[in-house]
């Protein structure tokens, strides 16, 4: 605390969150940490908006009949969930808030390599969320999140063109995220931090920036020539218009399934940290674990097919795209092991992200798992389409990706708040979401083998006892959501103050105070050392 | 449904074998889980911190388990990977001799045409122990024909053809759902599928509304829209006879040849100019919005009659 001495006057040393005042610092900051915190206020928002799409959800399918909407406006309500989910909290939650936040300072810099462009960056995506949330009040969008033509081109009368400006908009948001963290990532590293010293945070935002740079302008490409064809009858994807109706699925799936990536790699190398730190372990297998990032990465662009094995395309390019599938689920697993086995012979402390980590490792396992049921062509032709796949999908994008995303607020957030938080409710918060996640989502892998085809507004009254199971587990699991933001809200006034190194992590981020000066360190530092050099590490230090 | 099934009925000739791959499958999810988790638990308490100070010794990792835990996955899911492969290549091709049916996917129901002219909405009755092959296509929207008990679903494409087939073996009702999002009713998208004994099926067959088979409709059709008009049987007309056309390969002005399908049928029918045959030359106007997709049905339905006629014998073949 060696930066207290210069400011005698003041409670707290001078730091990113006091430097200045006023709704210009912030809407005007250059500052990465501050860019992370308007992140982190529009997610949250958006969060809350999805989650209440995904509440009206559960209610409507209580009653086989549908207990409160019409169907048409059930359509909207899970398309809009999807679409505010998808692109507006998991796609930019731990890179946009997180890995903002954290990639100078882990690297040992004073910001990101463009500032400006960081700032912007924000920008576009509350502009592309403006024109969703303005979709949503004029009416809503009804197509699903997956935009399937012809339906969604030439059939729906809903908010189309609005949704898809948005979505379009946003995704520039996110590419330049990406190409911030590449080049700064390239060229900013502190001296002596060599590839292979880089925390594995760093490897995961890497191989997340690769997937962003490359894969969103797909999207983009493909918003676009929707647009074309919804609002000029251009004929690309509607047969009769003399397009074609699988092409589309091709060039989106082409984006989206790496987008799973880049909201699970991230989950991934958050979890790295928190093993390493709370079990006092190097992680087992570092080189591996990074290199795993980067294979899923590349091969994750190779395996769109298996989301349309039962399209009619050729058999043949479906045992490509299911061998390809099988292909990814290996570095996974290899990750899986890898953490597990850091934790032996150990020295493990189950604070709250901990917790979440391992919750995450448990989600993600059994996520992974089922993956495996529809990467494997004679049974995704029964469970494609039904809600085995919704419960596949939310195990790895909620249950993986929220769990790391919510590990990684718990475990940065004395650092981004300069607060600590209390650690009993932490871990309730930890175990109620655990536990209401999976009475959420398991009875749905039952309903989709038993048939239940997703995006239903009403339903054949055999599936109402799992319906019903399903609803009651998203109270569980929203109250699980809800103890954290009361809890981590009330730490930034009355928590205690934290230290600069909270959990004795290793790590350059934790070398400089609690919340950090503007400019992260006041001499860049430099790196002797691996990353999790727990073994060794303290002695030099207190 | 009686008590809570963990698995919809087992109603057609691969439901069984789709089973045995979904409960290895089970069995593979519970193995590995249980043992992470029992590990993860047993290192949690074992290696639990014991005073704050603790610096357990650094552990580089390990090549050799490295290479075992890359190897194990690999292997299982090659296990997989083979197993699903062969009963979906399997499951692929209907076998001969199956009962072809023609469905028809709109916005928001299943319209289904017998071979011998019934037609039926939101129904589909068959008989037991009969393979039958569904010829499919959408009127607007990407539909998708999902019969669970059967363990089948194949989209249903505006502008093309799909197909699937099954055997039923068990007598009831089964559900048909629509498995591919198609706007507001989507969930309405319902209806059953009726598995009769072979006689009962007949028995239904006389009984209901016979219609029109679809080949005679596509024949009135043929006529109605004056196709005869350029395509006449003896060859002589501006366009080629249709006469043993279906079935066979047709040479384009390209040089290669395609098979006269289905697919070749109906784009020949709404794009005429995408495939010119040799000697022939594109003067053909398109039927594109002028038929409903039934009616494509039919006259592709009477041109397979047409394709098993002896072709005429015109001068080019002379030539060869």
């Amino acid at each position: 605390m060696s930066t207290a001495t210069l400011e005698p006057r003041v409670h707290a040393p001078r730091n990113y969150l006091n430097a200045d005042y006023g709704w210009k610092s912030w809407l005007f900051t250059l500052d990465h940490k501050r860019i992370a915190l308007l992140y982190l206020v529009s997610i949250t928002f958006f969060f809350i908006v999805g989650g209440s799409f995904a509440v009206l959800m559960r209610i409507q399918l209580v009653d086989p009949q549908g207990a409160i909407v019409q169907p048409e406006t059930y359509n909207k309500l899970f398309t809009l969930h999807g679409v505010v989910m998808i692109f507006f909290f998991l796609i930019p939650s731990i890179p946009a808030v997180l890995g903002n936040f954290l990639v100078p300072l882990m690297v040992g810099a004073r910001d990101l390599a463009f500032p400006k462009l960081n700032l912007l960056s924000w920008y576009i995506y509350i502009v592309g969320g403006l024109f969703t949330l303005y979709s949503t009040i004029a009416g809503g969008v009804d197509t699903g999140w997956t935009f399937y033509t012809p339906y969604s081109s030439t059939y729906s009368n809903t908010q189309v063109t609005a949704v898809a400006v948005g979505v379009f908009i946003t995704g520039f948001s996110s590419i330049l995220t990406g190409l911030n963290f590449i080049v700064t990532i390239h060229k900013m590293r502190a001296p002596g931090l060599t590839w292979f010293r880089m925390p594995l945070f760093l490897w995961a935002m890497y191989a997340t920036s690769i997937i962003m740079v490359l894969g969103t302008p797909v999207l983009a490409i493909t918003i676009f020539l929707l647009a074309l064809e919804h609002l000029f009858h251009v004929g690309i994807f509607s047969p009769a218009l003399g397009g074609d109706p699988l092409l589309f699925q091709h060039l989106f799936w082409f984006y989206s399934h790496p987008a799973v990536y880049i909201m699970i790699l991230p989950a991934m190398g958050v979890v790295s940290e928190i093993i390493a730190c709370f079990s006092r372990k190097r992680i087992f297998g570092y080189k591996i674990v990074a290199f795993s990032s980067v294979a899923i990465a590349v091969l994750g662009f190779l395996v769109w097919g298996h989301h349309m094995f039962v399209t009619g395309q050729s058999v043949y390019a479906g045992i490509i795209f299911s061998l390809l599938s099988f292909l990814v689920a290996i570095p996974s697993a290899i990750k899986v092991f890898n953490w597990t086995a850091t934790l032996y012979k150990g020295s493990i402390s189950f604070d709250a992200p901990m917790l979440y980590a391992m919750g995450f490792i448990g989600l993600f396992t059994m996520g992974g798992l089922t993956g495996l049921f529809l990467a494997s062509l004679a049974t995704d032709v029964h469970l494609n389409g039904t809600y085995f796949v919704v419960a596949h999908f939310h195990y790895i994008m909620v249950g993986g990706a929220v769990m790391g995303y919510l590990g990684g607020i718990h475990f940065w957030w004395p650092k981004i708040s300069g607060r600590k938080y209390p650690n009993g409710w932490a871990a309730l918060a930890a175990a109620i979401i655990f536990i209401g996640f999976n009475l959420t989502f398991f009875p749905q892998f039952v309903l989709g083998y038993l048939g239940m085809p997703r995006r239903y507004a009403f339903y054949p009254a055999e599936f109402q006892v799992l319906n019903v199971m399903s609803s009651a587990g998203a109270t569980v699991l929203g109250v699980g959501y809800l103890i954290p933001l009361i809890y981590l809200f009330w730490s930034m006034r009355y928590g205690p103050i934290a230290e600069p190194n909270p959990w004795g992590a290793t790590g350059l981020e934790w070398q400089t105070p609690s919340p950090p000066p503007t400019e992260n360190f006041s001499k860049i530092p430099v790196v002797t050392e691996e990353a999790y050099a727990y073994a060794e590490q303290e002695a030099g230090h207190e | 449904m009686q008590g809570f099934p963990f698995q919809p009925e087992q109603a057609s000739t691969v439901a069984q074998s789709v089973d045995h791959l979904y409960l290895f499958l089970t069995a593979l999810t519970v193995f590995f889980s249980t043992v992470i988790f029992a590990t993860i638990f047993y290192f949690m308490i074992k290696y639990r911190r014991r005073s704050p100070g603790e610096r357990p010794r650094a552990i580089e990792g390990s090549l050799p388990l490295e290479i075992l835990w890359t190897a194990i996955p690999t292997l299982i899911v090659a296990v997989i990977f083979i197993w699903s492969s062969s009963l979906y290549v399997r499951n692929a091709e209907p076998p001969k001799g199956a009962m072809e049916l023609f469905v028809t996917g709109k916005q928001w129901m299943w319209k289904v045409q017998h071979p011998e002219g019934q037609r039926e909405i939101n129904e589909l009755h068959v008989p037991l122990g009969r393979p039958v092959k569904l010829t499919m296509t959408s009127e607007d929207v990407i539909h998708d024909f999902f019969v669970p008990a059967f363990r089948v679903k194949k989209d249903v494409l505006p502008g093309r053809y799909t197909s699937m087939w099954f055997e039923p073996t068990k007598l009831g009702t089964f559900h048909l759902f629509c498995a591919q999002y198609c706007g507001a009713f989507h969930a309405g998208m319902i209806g059953s599928v009726i598995v009769m004994e072979p006689d009962e099926y007949e028995r239904w067959l006389a009984g209901s509304v016979p219609g029109e088979s679809p080949e005679a409709a596509g024949e009135k059709l043929f006529l109605q829209q004056g196709c005869g008009t350029c395509h006449i049987a003896d060859g002589s007309g501006p366009g080629p006879s249709l006469l043993g056309v279906f079935g066979n390969p047709v040479k384009l002005t390209t040089g290669e040849s395609v098979p006269a399908d289905d697919a070749y049928m109906r784009e020949s029918i709404l794009a005429p100019r995408a495939k010119i045959v040799a000697g022939f030359v594109p003067i053909m106007p398109s039927f594109q919005g002028q038929l409903t997709e039934e009616q494509i049905g039919n006259l592709i339905a009477y041109l397979r009659v047409l394709g098993k006629s002896q072709p005429p014998q015109p001068k080019e073949e002379g030539k060869k």
